[in-house]
């Protein structure tokens, strides 16, 4: 059986487990300037640390490790830790060369750790992460020129491209275009990944989550949640649904409001609470399952998982609460021309 | 309008340069700006889709499609409505579509050219994400008849599902409106045709659309627009009976079907309807009778001048316009019997109306507060008349409103009183730094309804305490607002509450107060609203005592081993340039260079981040509004002077003792000028130190030679006085906005003092190159901590600050009791040079700490609790 099937089946049958943080995992590990260039860039010539994505080539293990703590936790997918890897985001480190490669790896590490804990009853799978990148397709960086953009659609189309190979070539099961804060960016991604499914010959089931930035319930594009799923239902994806920027209590809403009109699967991975004044996140493994067994039993969730500031300890504590609940059923809406500018407009 | 029903849309046309000479003239001259009115014009007057078209030969339209949809996205009040790209160039379409992040609709594509370019571009729009008009146009030409629109419409339908996997409800068919009464006699049946074929379509392709231009249709009758519009309203209206969903129409201009004179109208119908075969004449003979002057001029600006005057006032009121207030005023007053009622009826409505719309989140509040300044011109106005009469006013209730003693901070309780009036509320506003037995007989003597405290400083809820148990002990029952910015629902629920037996409410902001104070004085539902209240309360009371610390404690002692331990040995400490105390003058114009905006910007309840937020949907236009005139402030206070800003700074040789600093005064270090005593981390840190500010500082055995630097700025010496005069002028708009501005100048200038010293004065940064931005966001070396904040909490070490600088006698900034510093808009702090030195928070402390300090500032336990509250658990 394929592991679109796998993915498909599984998806009828229960709630779908997705891991949690990478970065907050990873400071845990302290890592310094020469941790980061390894042997390989000790040379290179500007400063690398905080560039999480290179570490799949200079400490994969450290990312495997991580990858395999999350599937001990219950995980039935982990993200690959390619969220920066674009030729567009990694130009901040003059790296963007490396981006395919930084892909390939990020997909493969993911992979040997999937495989590891995979069994016939419990298939884990590998979603090929492609970020938002740094910039914006429509949103103005410059306040006195509203019409000057700084990334064009072709750019971004290129760089998710190249990307998306990269995630292929290295096993992805899954491509996830993920905290999505211009939903021009993410229909680059989608033009991109079409491309490559078709030239390749290959199709991967896609999923969508975009991120809702603050209590205006819009993202940062303007949009609301329900016009930005009208915006991206063409991908045709395998889930839709919300991560990052807010916790569990504040997301909840915008979860509803997806489930209501998503005619796939719905995901949500929120963020343990809002950050405090030091830049952490305080709602612990517990309180947020609490938040987590309420959605699943509203039936409001297909996959669920952590954005910002989750541990192990949150994704254990999900399995925990979502064991037995039903998965959200698929509701098929009328057919009807729904269109969207910022607002949606369905006729 | 009848079209306009439920099942049809409105696709606005007036975007396209083929079809309006005004919108191509503006896209030629580039006049983009104008270009974006018609299209915001388009969405005010109802268009739910617009049409965008640029296909005029003298143009780059590729260039101008990209450039008109870019700026589009950043105007949200036109790109909230779908966007629909009208070219018959693919190279446009597809340039436009890069450019939109909704799904809009393109328009159009079709067989014309064959199967294979109308399955490729099919394909493209199906991976852009867009719905699409198909015309009814194939290999050999434009469908003319009922039978091949239909055979053409099918065709594409069947390939669009089969080949390409469309979905259908993403289909849009164009089965081509022609001109009809040209005076040819085939062009006759042409409207009815299309009418014909939209039935077929909607009864035989499931789930698609249909849509049209409208305007062609009328294209004979080109002069007369009486006639035109006729011709669109009866064509729709038969149109949409037989399933027509969508028209590009002008939204502003269709005639209602029945508000047609009967004569026109069945002249009319007659033609669409291809009734008569000599319909086309008649309607000809009789068009000059209704040929007026269609063209109605958009004079918007000025046409509120001509309405009755309650309807002015409501106007000025919601548009805070204070251009015509009093003439207007005055007419009412004529009109009125009294000229109480002129208050109590037309006013007061207004502000109703704005009250409504506020409350509706549909007005901000600068607005608002622009809309309290007309309300406050017209009714001083009308005082001298009133005071003949003496009538007692009829208001929603009296409040009393104050900020605590010691305290002198008050643009957020003015803020809140702004917003009460304009809901009708009477407000005594008793001012800053107010004593309790103050506000309580006021209380008494002028029989308020309600007592409103606000407090920025932590000292200040303290004092909130204080008269919530004075006014439990002196018998009143009237309820009890706690406000300001260190005031929480927490702490209004732990400390003050349970000492209150009557309503005790925390307002977070202003447009809450609205609907607290409207609660709170309903007779009817007080005592339920009350109740509630409690259980609210007692809940959070709850929560507070089970909430575990997060990270348990540790003992001084502990915390003292795990401190920081700075790095001396890659670090020499540098020298200041110029050790001492100096005096720092600096004008408004250097100073603006250096303001943080985005806390401004708050201070009025709009919520964003600087620069973003003058393009933010919402709250956008006014903010930019609400930046013009805080500019405009800036510019008249550089001409007039009215506000200065002064500042004071000094540095020492100094050495860390203990978790204090010794200042001493000189370099031999031999005579302590003051010791600055600091509190240290109390929890458990697994990764990290437990911070102390002192730190920071070498220690003295070390035997290492370190500094530190003092400061204390203001922009706001002047700054109550100019709000005076705006108060007695009745704008309170800009007698806060001077307060905010001023706040804005005292962070400013402490910025700019920072940098001063890191690169001059001290110097130890001497190649410092840093922007605005860049400052904003701390990239430089060293901090500069403010007592009263959360590295160093405790309000009366300013005082040292105060006695090291002689700041009052220097530059005239004074410490209340509570050291709240006086102007409000001022900033005090240390500073610290050292690279490692960074900003913390200290939280909770414990009673070893707590006894330690207070053997260390020289006080009692029971002092030095008041003054570490805050630190400790409550």
């Amino acid at each position: 059986m394929s592991a679109e099937q796998q993915l498909r089946d599984a998806l009828l049958q229960r709630i779908l487990l997705l891991d949690g943080a990478m970065g907050t995992m990873i400071q845990q590990y302290k890592l310094s300037e020469a941790d980061y260039r390894g042997e390989r860039f000790k040379d290179w010539h500007s400063d690398v640390k905080g560039n999480n994505d290179l570490l799949v080539l200079t400490q994969p293990q450290i990312i495997e490790a991580i990858h395999c703590a999350y599937l001990e936790a219950g995980a039935d997918i982990i993200e690959t830790n390619s969220f920066n890897a674009t030729t567009i985001s990694m130009a901040d480190y003059d790296m963007q060369e490396l981006a395919y490669e930084i892909n390939v790896a990020a997909a493969q590490v993911a992979r040997r750790a999937a495989d590891k804990f995979s069994t016939p009853r419990k298939p884990r799978f590998v979603a090929g992460v492609l970020g938002p990148t740094n910039r914006t397709a429509s949103i103005s960086p410059d306040v006195n020129d509203p019409g000057y953009r700084n990334v064009s659609f072709d750019q971004l189309n290129q760089a998710y491209q190249q990307a998306t190979e990269g995630l292929i070539e290295g096993g992805a099961d899954i491509i996830l275009i993920e905290t999505i804060f211009d939903t021009l960016n993410a229909k680059a991604a989608v033009f991109a990944v079409q491309e490559v499914f078709e030239r390749l010959g290959k199709t991967l089931p896609v999923m969508i989550s975009g991120t809702i930035t603050d209590a205006s319930g819009r993202t940062l594009s303007g949009q609301t949640d329900e016009a930005f799923y009208y915006s991206l239902r063409h991908a045709n994806p395998v889930s839709f649904g919300l991560n990052c920027a807010l916790g569990p209590d504040l997301l909840r809403q915008y979860v509803a409001d997806v489930s209501e009109v998503a005619e796939c699967a719905v995901s949500a991975h929120p963020n343990a609470g809002l950050p405090n004044e030091f830049g952490e996140y305080d709602l612990d493994a517990q309180e947020m399952a609490g938040h987590i067994r309420e959605w699943a039993e509203s039936g409001l969730l297909n996959i669920v998982g952590g954005c910002c500031g989750t541990t192990p300890a949150h994704i254990r504590a999900m399995a925990d609460v979502i064991y037995g609940i039903a998965p959200r059923k698929i509701p098929t809406p009328a057919r009807k021309m729904r269109l969207a500018g910022l607002e949606p407009f369905v006729h | 309008m009848s079209q306009a029903s439920q099942n049809f849309i409105n696709v606005g046309e007036r975007t396209n340069v083929t079809g309006s000479a005004v919108f191509k003239k503006l896209i030629l001259n580039e006049d983009y700006e104008a270009a974006l009115d018609v299209a915001r014009q388009q969405v005010e007057n109802g268009a739910q889709i617009i049409d965008i078209n640029m296909d005029e030969a003298m143009l780059d339209s590729e260039a101008a499609m990209v450039r008109f949809l870019n700026l589009i996205a950043s105007e949200p009040d036109i790109s909230r409505v779908p966007i629909m790209i009208d070219s018959s160039k693919w190279s446009v379409i597809e340039a436009g579509l890069k450019c939109i992040q909704g799904k809009a609709i393109v328009n159009s594509i079709s067989l014309k050219e064959g199967e294979e370019p109308f399955l490729r571009q099919a394909k493209l729009l199906k991976r852009y994400g867009a719905a699409a008009v198909v015309m009814a146009f194939d290999e050999k030409g434009q469908a003319d008849t009922v039978e091949r629109r239909f055979a053409i419409c099918k065709r594409s339908y069947d390939l669009l599902l089969e080949q390409v996997g469309f979905a259908p409800e993403d289909i849009i068919f164009d089965p081509n409106i022609f001109a009809v009464a040209t005076g040819i006699e085939e062009h006759n049946a042409y409207a009815l045709d299309f009418i014909e074929a939209t039935r077929l379509i909607k009864q035989h392709l499931p789930y698609a659309s249909v849509s049209g231009g409208l305007s062609n249709v009328s294209f004979s009758f080109r002069g007369n627009n009486p006639v035109r519009e006729a011709m669109h309203s009866v064509f729709l209206y038969h149109a949409i009976q037989a399933g027509m969903d969508m028209a590009i129409v002008n939204a502003g201009q269709l005639a209602v079907y029945d508000d047609i004179p009967v004569e026109l109208r069945d002249a009319v119908e007659d033609v669409i309807l291809n009734r008569r075969d000599d319909a086309t004449d008649r309607l000809l003979e009789i068009a000059p009778k209704y040929q007026g002057d269609g063209k109605e001029i958009a004079k918007e600006s000025q046409e509120w001048r001509s309405w009755p005057v309650n309807k002015r006032l409501e106007h000025a009121l919601v548009k805070g316009i204070t251009d015509f207030i009093e003439e207007d005023t005055e007419a009412a007053r004529q009109a009125a019997e009294r000229p109480l009622h002129v208050i109590e009826g037309p006013l007061m409505d207004g502000m109703n109306v704005v009250g409504d719309l506020f409350g509706e989140g549909k007005m901000f509040l600068p607005q608002v507060v622009k809309s309290a300044r007309v309300m406050k011109r017209a009714v001083a106005y009308l005082e001298p008349y009133i005071e003949k009469e003496k009538a007692a006013g009829s208001s929603n209730g009296k409040i009393l409103l104050a900020t605590v003693k010691g305290d002198v901070h008050d643009i957020g309780k003015n803020i809140v009183g702004v917003v009460l009036q304009c809901n009708n509320f009477e407000i005594i506003d008793l001012g800053v730094m107010v004593p309790c037995e103050k506000i309580l007989q006021t209380a008494r003597e002028q029989n308020v309804d309600m007592i409103g405290l606000s407090g920025l400083i932590t000292p200040s809820l303290d004092e909130m305490v204080h008269v919530a148990k004075e006014m439990q002990r002196q018998g009143f029952d009237l309820p009890l607002l706690i406000g300001g910015a260190t005031t929480s629902k927490a702490h209004t629920a732990v400390k003050i509450e349970q000492h209150y037996a009557h309503p005790t409410v925390y307002v977070p902001n202003a447009s809450r107060a609205v609907g607290v104070c409207q609660k709170l004085l309903n007779p009817v539902n007080r005592a339920a609203y009350h109740t509630e209240l409690k259980a609210e309360y007692e809940t959070v009371r709850l929560q507070h005592v089970r909430k575990k610390p997060r990270t348990a404690p540790v003992t001084l002692q502990q915390a003292r081993e795990n401190s920081f331990k700075p790095d001396f040995t890659d670090y020499t400490p540098v020298t200041p340039k110029r050790l001492g105390v100096q005096q720092v003058e600096v004008d408004i114009a250097t100073l603006r260079d250096y303001i943080d905006w985005t806390p401004f910007f708050l201070t009025w309840s709009l919520a964003g981040k600087y620069p973003r937020i003058l393009q933010d949907e919402v709250v956008g236009e006014e903010a930019q509004k609400l930046f013009a005139d805080a500019n405009a402030m800036l510019d008249s206070l550089l001409q007039s002077g009215d506000i200065v800003a002064k500042g004071v700074v000094g540095l020492f040789a100094a050495n860390r003792h203990g978790d204090d600093i010794e200042i001493y005064a000189d370099e031999s270090r031999k005579q302590v000028l003051c010791v600055s005593h600091h509190l240290r981390q109390q929890t458990e840190k697994s990764n990290a130190a437990n911070y102390c500010l002192s730190d920071f500082v070498a220690a003295k055995e070390t035997g290492i030679a370190d500094y530190i630097g003092a400061f204390a700025v203001t922009g706001g010496i002047g700054e109550d006085e100019l709000a005076a005069k705006y108060t007695a002028a009745h704008d309170d708009y800009h007698a806060i906005m001077v307060k905010a501005v001023a706040d804005r100048l005292a962070e400013a200038f402490a910025e700019y003092l920072h940098e001063r010293v890191r690169k001059d004065i001290w110097g130890y940064a001497a190649d410092e190159a840093l922007n605005n931005e860049d400052l904003i966001r701390e990239k430089y070396q060293g901090i500069r901590p403010a007592p009263g904040y959360a590295a160093c909490p405790e309000h009366t070490e300013k005082q040292a600050i105060w006695d090291l600088l002689d700041v009052e006698q220097r530059i005239g900034m004074k410490l209340t009791e509570s050291y709240a510093m006086w102007p409000g808009a001022s900033v005090s702090g240390w500073y610290f040079a050292h690279p490692q030195s960074r900003y913390f928070a200290v939280a909770q402390i414990q009673q070893d700490q707590l006894q330690d300090y207070a053997t260390r500032k020289g006080w009692d336990v029971t002092t030095a609790k008041k003054w570490l509250a805050p630190n400790l658990n409550l």
